[in-house]
């Protein structure tokens, strides 16, 4: 990885190095950046850093055009929003925006030139039932129809099968919490709503305070397994750390929250490896105070785990070890999404199911509508 | 001196095309990789006037057209396309790799390049008026293309008309031009010199064939063209030949329901296209015979 993607990590962690690159590089650098869902913001660093007029033209043109995309994704979320506050209007209780689409609509430091596929909601467990059958009523459908992937989600998962607006084609997932009800780590998604602000435009909507934004995409990142927008939600959590930690009371309650909710492992290692990948400027012992780290075998275990998986958007990218890892992680998360118990027979259903050609569901590894 | 595609011996094409080719067309770059005798074939008798580069270059797409992994490979062979490793589309029979390149190449434009305004039109130009020519399937837009083409009009692109975002230009993509059924052997009975590419039967598209484009128009890829008019042509047996207004609003409708990516582009996407229509005269064309449709098209220009 550190060759093979050098110049794109270089690119994330100093815009300014884009404008010394030759034609040779680029070509490898777009391509990676694009597999990685990391163009538009290659596009938003140079743009904000000026250097965008000093890049080959060709070059330019597709970092352009992935902006020309966000900036569509952005229209059409806020569209969605205004929509979805009349579908949502008698519910109780807060909705919280959760990842890209909260991004996009409250234009947080990520949402320059990201891409995303779906909208995440979070709504408290005791109004899932009304939301889902408000948002039925207003013509989103469930896509999964097999009866094992219902039960599959209702059951064991933090969130409904998702859903898919029939004119519209937008695609919504509702979450009760942000890990699954079998999960290794019990969350408390009541603080998180508690504590979420509302969105002055949209006022039905709420999104989580900047701590909890944080710890979102952290856990998110290293226990849903969706390695293949691994790099790019490193890359989120980059920008969050970045634009929030000049303000030294926040990384206090950061630790504190984590703590708290029981999230301090995927914070340490969201931190740690931001910092490793990407400079993230971060305080001096910080770390240390992080709740729940791993002990030293484990991090430089994991440390080589994480990052093969974080190369193995592109091809160019891989190393021997990629594959391994990636499967090792896609096992790791499902270790930790569920006991065994529950997770061997689920397992050997979904591998089933592929032979057979069905797909089945929260075994999907990803496709190029996933972005 | 560039080095065109035609300067290369037949082996050398194909051990270049094994292991990656950079062609330019228009303002894209391709690196095409292939192992496909059919594809060595298409490229050869279609693409001989485009230019070659070096791998060092920027490459705007890679992608590949070989044999599938599996049973297929030997029995009833198929083939797929991939766009840096990914494969957007499903196997084809072998024999249809040509065409399904060509295909391949359309979508990677198509879907990514939001950079420019994209309509779904051809586009051809005479005394440095372009002509845009946007039609539904089965109303005789390719093959009324393909005969201008072949009457020393230049041809800036068959399907994909690309509209540059800064001066609201028309970007020339200069590629073969697609015949389907019928339209291949009008076109061949049209001109005896036209150079057609190897058909592939019994496509999703019925027979299909591509027309080399004149070389003056491949030398002239990367000069923009300022557009003058928006003909929509209709073939109708019998019909005499006939050109009538068309209304600007109903142009500007058009235009943007067959676009690839207007509504992605929002208010630029609005804007580019508004000043398109304000500046071309639109028409409604009805036509029978070739001959005197390329009379009303020279009238059109003069």
């Amino acid at each position: 990885m550190k060759l093979a993607c050098a110049a794109l990590l270089a690119a994330l962690r100093e815009p300014a190095a884009m404008a010394g690159f030759d034609a040779n590089t680029w070509d490898r650098v777009v391509r990676q950046a694009a597999a990685a869902g990391v163009l538009g913001r290659l596009g938003a660093l140079a743009r904000e850093t000026g250097i965008d007029e000093a890049l080959p033209a060709p070059v330019w043109r597709h970092m352009q055009a992935l902006l020309t995309l966000a900036g569509q994704q952005k229209r059409a979320v806020r569209w969605e929003l205004v929509q979805l506050s009349r579908t949502l209007a008698n519910l109780a209780g807060p909705v919280l925006l959760l990842k890209g689409a909260a991004y996009a609509a409250a234009d947080l430091p990520p949402a320059a030139g990201r891409l995303f596929a779906d909208i995440d909601l979070l709504v408290p467990k005791s109004q899932i039932d009304a939301a889902e059958a408000a948002l039925m009523l207003d013509g989103w459908n469930s896509s999964h129809h097999d009866a094992y992937d219902q039960r599959y989600y209702r059951k064991w998962m933090h969130e409904l099968p998702p859903m898919m607006h029939i004119r519209r084609q937008t695609v919504l997932d509702l979450h009760h919490n942000i890990l699954p009800e079998t999960a290794r780590i019990r969350v408390d998604p009541a603080p998180m709503l508690a504590a979420s602000r509302t969105l002055p435009e949209f006022p039905r909507f709420s999104i989580p305070t900047r701590e909890d934004q944080v710890l979102h995409s952290a856990t998110h990142l290293f226990h849903e397994g969706e390695w293949q927008h691994g790099l790019r939600d490193l890359v989120d959590l980059d920008a969050m750390l970045r634009a929030y930690a000049h303000d030294p009371a926040f990384l206090d309650h950061l630790i504190g929250r984590a703590e708290g909710l029981g999230l301090g492992r995927p914070l340490f290692y969201g931190m740690r490896h931001a910092e490793r990948l990407f400079a993230t400027p971060l305080p001096q012992g910080l770390l240390d105070r992080c709740p729940d780290r791993s002990g030293p075998l484990q991090t430089a275990v994991m440390d080589r785990l994480f990052h093969a998986a974080f190369a193995t958007a592109h091809e160019s990218c891989r190393t021997p070890l990629s594959g391994v890892a990636a499967w090792i992680l896609y096992l790791r998360s499902h270790w930790l999404r569920m006991p065994p118990h529950l997770l061997v027979p689920h397992l050997m259903r979904k591998s089933w199911g592929r032979h057979v050609g069905k797909t089945s569901a929260g075994g999907e590894r990803g496709t190029e509508n996933d972005v | 001196m560039t080095l065109k595609l035609g300067d290369l011996p037949r082996e050398e094409l194909c051990r270049r095309l094994a292991r990656g080719l950079t062609l330019t067309t228009g303002p894209f770059r391709f690196r095409l990789q292939s192992r496909q005798a059919g594809v060595a074939e298409g490229l050869a008798t279609l693409y001989a006037d485009f230019p070659v580069l070096e791998d060092t270059d920027f490459r705007d797409f890679h992608v590949r057209v070989d044999r599938v992994r599996g049973p297929r490979r030997w029995f009833r062979p198929q083939v797929n396309f991939w766009f840096d490793g990914y494969a957007p589309f499903t196997p084809l029979p072998a024999d249809h790799a040509f065409a399904l390149l060509e295909w391949g190449m359309n979508w990677c434009i198509a879907s990514h390049a939001h950079h420019y305004l994209l309509l779904h039109a051809a586009v051809v130009e005479r005394r440095e008026r372009t002509v845009i020519l946007p039609g539904d399937p089965g109303a005789g837009k390719s093959t009324l293309t393909a005969a201008l083409a072949l009457s020393g009009w230049r041809l800036l692109s068959d399907e994909l008309t690309i509209v540059d975002r800064d001066d609201g230009l028309i970007v020339p993509l200069v590629r073969p031009v697609s015949l389907k059924n019928r339209s291949i052997d009008i076109i061949r009975a049209f001109d005896a010199r036209a150079v057609l590419g190897v058909a592939a039967h019994d496509t999703h598209k019925g027979t299909v064939s591509h027309l080399r484009p004149p070389a003056a128009s491949v030398a002239r890829m990367a000069e923009k063209g300022r557009a003058a008019h928006i003909v929509f042509p209709r073939w109708k047996a019998g019909a005499s030949t006939r050109l009538s207004h068309h209304s600007k609003a109903d142009a500007f409708m058009h235009a943007a329901n067959h676009a690839f990516n207007y509504s992605l582009l929002g208010r630029l996407g609005f804007e580019l296209n508004a000043a398109l229509i304000d500046a071309c005269d639109c028409w409604d064309f009805e036509y029978s015979q070739l001959d005197e449709a390329l009379g009303a098209f020279e009238e059109l220009v003069a």
